[in-house]
């Protein structure tokens, strides 16, 4: 089988797991409406206040819904030895990981791009804002995915990772909700994005390009225990 | 399928944990058709030699080597396969999903699927959600994925793991079947392999 074989196996597999674990699956998602709903619960009546913080705390709560998700990643793979055998494949490792973050974006990323512009809309957002926040969005989620991936590779072996995979990915995301959110807002004022958005494309082009490696790499390290 | 220089060498092998050394300077060769059995107590190491075989453990000093070259150089993981202590399938898909993803990972080899499934008694399953498998069941379709990719060298750690009497035999005839055809098979059992004596060369680890 061709490498491109390998690669659509893993991605089909994972999407069928996720299909029948749907409730795990669906956490991420519900997070992320939840927390959102209740901010203008706390913050009372003042549409204008919710309206200027609306891109921080769409961003923010996307943040935190993959953060949440992140550790399902290799998970199950690493607890029931199907990492090993991946592993082991004489296809490029990176390519099958690739493979495996692919249909992790699937199911958490690209949920989120759906209800957000509900979610913006309760938010207040103006309208002119909302295709540049499904933009950001588009570039922004798959980059928390793929550097998501070298954290959890790098933990997925320690028994207690959870605290320490945050610490190690946080800071990688920051860079992200600071151009993303930052490019909401200024499209809620009507100033050009431009520079914003093409950071954002270049993260994106950076992280597809170079995290697979370490994550392969870290794999390796984390089986060897 | 082979040629005459395939084989399976360790030079000078050497491992230490936590201070402990399981075992140096270890050297062997494993032709093709023979079966190299590891034997000793619990935490001889075992399985630390097999996963280093695996390449998932890097050794404390000296080389695997296949067809004379480094493991990571070779085209040794298109040639060997793996059955663990955990089983490395997935329990909430179906018999038939996790073998055509194990295939998808590899090269086919002289089996298909469903001649696989028939030869460990699982004809008839392949629709069924692991969970449903009993854990023997669930031992033999690991071994089916042995069948159904294109390996010359087997590494089985315990591989009679919760297999009933006719379990073990099926396996044992696999194995001897495997070794006719040239293969190479390096394995751990507490149970005794049933095997002509002169394909097997034994290593006991202390």
């Amino acid at each position: 089988m061709t490498m491109f074989d390998a690669f659509s196996a893993i991605v089909r597999r994972d999407l069928v797991l996720a299909m029948r674990r749907r409730s795990e699956v669906a956490n991420p998602v519900l997070f992320f409406i939840l927390v959102i709903t209740l901010f203008p619960l706390g913050i009372g009546a003042q549409p204008k206040l919710l309206q200027t913080i609306a891109p921080g705390i769409i961003w923010v709560s996307a943040l935190l819904a993959t953060m949440l998700s992140l550790d399902s990643l290799f998970r199950s793979d690493f607890d029931d030895g199907s990492l090993e055998q991946i592993l082991l494949s004489p296809h490029p490792t990176s390519i099958l990981v690739l493979g495996k973050i692919t249909a992790h974006w699937l199911t958490t990323g690209l949920p989120l791009i759906i209800v957000a512009p509900l979610l913006a809309v309760f938010l207040g957002l103006p309208n002119q804002s909302l295709s540049i926040l499904l933009l950001t969005l588009l570039l922004g989620t798959p980059v928390l995915s793929l550097i998501g991936a070298v954290g959890v590779a790098l933990t997925v072996g320690l028994r207690r990772g959870g605290m320490i995979l945050s610490l190690l990915v946080l800071p990688l995301y920051v860079p992200v909700l600071i151009f993303a959110s930052n490019a909401v807002e200024m499209a809620a004022m009507g100033l050009p994005v431009n520079a914003q958005i093409s950071f954002l494309i270049s993260v994106f082009l950076t992280a597809l390009v170079l995290t697979p490696w370490p994550t392969a790499a870290a794999l390796k390290m984390s089986i060897n225990s | 399928m082979l040629d005459c220089n395939v084989k399976l060498r360790t030079e000078n092998l050497s491992c230490i944990r936590d201070d402990r050394v399981l075992f140096e300077g270890l050297g062997f060769t494993v032709d093709p058709g023979q079966v190299l059995l590891l034997e000793g107590q619990n935490g001889s190491g075992k399985t630390s030699l097999l996963r280093i075989l695996c390449g998932f453990r890097e050794p404390d000093s000296g080389h695997v080597l296949w067809c004379g070259e480094p493991i990571n150089q070779s085209s040794y993981y298109s040639d060997m396969a793996y059955v663990g202590h955990m089983d490395g399938i997935k329990k909430e898909l179906t018999v038939l999903e996790n073998l055509k993803l194990h295939l998808a990972l590899g090269q086919p080899g002289k089996m298909t699927i469903p001649q696989a499934l028939d030869k460990v008694n699982l004809a008839g399953y392949d629709d069924t959600l692991i969970q449903a498998l009993s854990a023997g069941q669930k031992r033999r379709l690991s071994l089916a994925r042995l069948l159904i990719t294109c390996n010359v060298l087997w590494v089985l750690d315990e591989p009679f793991t919760s297999l009933d009497k006719q379990g073990i035999e099926l396996i044992e005839s696999l194995m001897l079947e495997h070794c006719g055809n040239g293969g190479i098979i390096v394995m751990t059992s507490h149970h005794d392999v049933n095997l002509p004596n002169e394909n097997i060369q034994r290593i006991r680890l202390a």
